[in-house]
């Protein structure tokens, strides 16, 4: 199969964050990049695929600065046959705009599958993915966490709350990964030195007009210290009293 | 929570995509599947076996060796990195990767026939076959040149009659590289390196019992007692003890970068210890003895950081000698057994327990600045560099 994810570089989450003097974006000295988590499963699942159904291509399409190319180049390093980079800097944050520039990319070049991961670990509106294939007019399956193919169709099954919902489709189609779907694997030292020789396309992103903007961008305000209230079962209606008249938790 | 490693001044910037690559997956994996094995691995003083497949699958072992024997082709400073991350995790585990590539595959690849790298290197390079080094002896340790272990040519081969002692992988090894003079006893340059699969009858290890260091390390006694070998177990193009030093070399300089990743270790855990440890009403972080213990050690790992650097870039154009690798040797585990000493003290009672680390990298480190060179024989091959004259 000839299958597209659709990923995106995202500061690496275990890194504490400042914001940026401009107070709309992230300081960026010091952090560092990577694939987003859930992007993370979609390359997994794409290239598992291919493993199991023999011969196909798996391409990785991202919008960003040209540092993107080495989040790019360690999906190569996973297995990826090659990349596309579509310039963008910065990348806008209204994901249709976003949405536009991938389904022009997209559109016509044959994929049987196009992924994304659920939402990104950074802005987490999971729209980009329904967007696009909106855009493509392609049926889309959001948040799954498995996938069977066979035979040109699709099965894919979503976990609810208590419940799991069972989803057939054509393809080709745009298609959401859930995180537990397959876990990402490490490249190896091989593959690292393999994907400096995979091709990555570089070209302007054909994004459409912005009209989405952040206006601010501000950390939790400082949790005040706890308070005892008092020790042993004495403490009891006190501290019910407080969790509902002053907590409204109860 | 993911080790982040220790960057002060930016050396990730001075590496290029692929060595940073390459230094987080083996990071990766390190967090993954060493981690959570390693401290009962320890106690329990045995080598986690399970952890041989995911290694080679990675292509950890001989990565420096070219892609055509089944190796991943990296240059030496990603192989440096890679040493670096594995002792982060256990020096022991350092030590498994030293050896199978440095003194194993590296001597086969250097100084073998073409048929014996084509018959070695890839199954080596994957884990099917795990190797050691045979040169140190009993009463030869410091002093390899006057090993006594034999290699007589008869008619149709080699006889192998000897101890080695210390060998790390020995008990586990399927094929060791033994060292034995074809000449007499009194005459290093007849040192040759020999092949010798550790089925062959007469050979024999047995494991060294009570190590209080490098305890998930399978460190062993070779013995060899009329072990007939054909005439093409020798390798070809070894010749005199410059021939065995010469894969200590490619250790040591591994050595250099893995002591980095123990000190690394023990800072980060000292670091996040002193945050959250409360004494006296605050935490231990913000008393000036604590905040000189870190300093010290972030000031030492960073000098040694880029010391290594360097070293990599000079051997990556040919152009290192051994006594920069020495002196790299020397100042960087005499370095991290510091830092993993103070790192101990810092943790207080908690230290002592396996569930720290820096216990168990400050016991592993004594081996470490022992083996390969001790420390005081590393100062001396410098004075003899600086001097002209040798004083051993």
């Amino acid at each position: 199969m000839k299958i597209a994810v659709c990923l995106k570089r995202v500061p690496d989450t275990e890194m504490r964050f400042a914001i940026a003097a401009d107070g709309t974006s992230l300081d960026s000295a010091g952090l560092k990049y990577d694939i987003s988590d859930f992007d993370g499963y979609a390359v997994e699942i794409a290239l598992r695929l291919n493993e199991q159904q023999g011969p196909g291509e798996v391409v990785v399409v991202a919008l960003g600065p040209d540092a993107l190319q080495e989040t790019l180049r360690k999906a190569l390093s996973m297995g990826v046959d090659r990349g596309i980079h579509l310039q963008a800097d910065p990348v806008p944050y209204d994901g249709f705009s976003i949405a536009q520039a991938l389904a022009s990319e997209l559109a016509g070049q044959g994929f049987d599958l196009i992924l994304f991961g659920r939402v990104a670990t950074d802005t987490g509106n999971g729209m980009v993915g329904p967007m696009t294939a909106h855009l493509m007019d392609l049926p889309c399956v959001t948040a799954i966490s498995r996938l069977e193919i066979a035979a040109g169709k699709g099965t894919a099954h979503r976990e609810l709350e208590g419940a799991t919902e069972t989803v057939t489709f054509p393809l080709p189609a745009i298609l959401t990964i859930d995180e537990g779907i397959a876990r990402p694997r490490l490249p190896s030292l091989k593959g690292i030195m393999a994907a400096k020789k995979k091709p990555i396309e570089s070209r302007p992103a054909a994004l459409g007009p912005v009209r989405l903007t952040v206006d601010r961008l501000e950390l939790p305000p400082e949790r005040a210290g706890g308070r005892i209230v008092g020790e042993g079962p004495d403490a009891v209606p006190e501290l019910v009293r407080l969790l509902h008249e002053e907590a409204k938790v109860l | 929570m993911a080790f982040a490693g220790v960057d002060f001044y930016q050396m990730d910037g001075l590496l290029s995509e692929e060595e940073r690559a390459v230094r987080d997956t083996v990071r990766a994996w390190v967090d993954e599947h060493l981690m959570p094995i390693i401290g009962d691995c320890y106690i329990e003083g045995r080598f986690p076996k399970q952890i041989i497949p995911g290694l080679a699958e990675l292509g950890v072992l001989g990565a420096n060796l070219p892609e055509e024997y089944g190796c991943a082709g990296l240059n030496n400073v990603a192989y440096g990195l890679i040493m670096q991350e594995l002792e982060r995790g256990d020096s022991g585990i350092r030590s498994f990767a030293s050896v199978q590539g440095a003194l194993v595959m590296y001597p086969i690849y250097s100084m073998g026939s073409e048929a014996q790298k084509k018959q070695w290197l890839p199954r080596l390079a994957a884990g099917q076959e795990i190797g050691c080094f045979g040169l140190t002896e009993p009463d030869y340790g410091s002093n390899p040149s006057g090993m006594i272990t034999t290699a007589k040519e008869t008619k149709d081969g080699w006889v192998l009659n000897g101890v080695k002692m210390w060998i790390t992988n020995g008990s586990q090894a399927t094929v060791s590289i033994i060292w034995a003079k074809t000449g007499a006893v009194d005459d290093p340059k007849s040192i040759r390196g020999f092949i010798v699969p550790t089925s062959t009858k007469g050979y024999a290890a047995k494991d060294q019992k009570g190590k209080l260091s490098l305890r998930a390390s399978d460190t062993s006694e070779i013995h060899l007692e009329e072990v007939h070998l054909p005439k093409d177990a020798i390798l070809p193009k070894s010749g005199g003890i410059k021939s065995p030093l010469s894969c200590l070399t490619q250790a040591r300089y591994g050595i250099s970068w893995g002591a980095i990743g123990a000190a690394m270790a023990c800072y980060d855990e000292a670091l996040q210890y002193s945050k959250q440890r409360v004494m006296f009403a605050k935490p231990i972080g913000a008393t000036q003895i604590q905040q000189v213990r870190l300093a010290d050690m972030l000031s030492e790992i960073t000098k040694a950081q880029l010391l290594c650097l360097q070293l990599g870039r000079l051997k990556d154009a040919g152009t290192m000698t051994p006594q920069q690798v020495s002196l790299a040797k020397r100042n960087n585990v005499s370095m991290a057994c510091d830092i993993a000493r103070e790192a101990r003290r810092l943790l207080g009672a908690n230290g002592i327990l396996a569930e720290y680390h820096s216990m168990r990298h400050m016991a592993n480190l004594e081996s470490v600045y022992t083996y390969e060179g001790t420390h005081d024989m590393h100062s001396l091959i410098l004075g003899q560099e600086i001097t002209g004259i040798a004083a051993f």
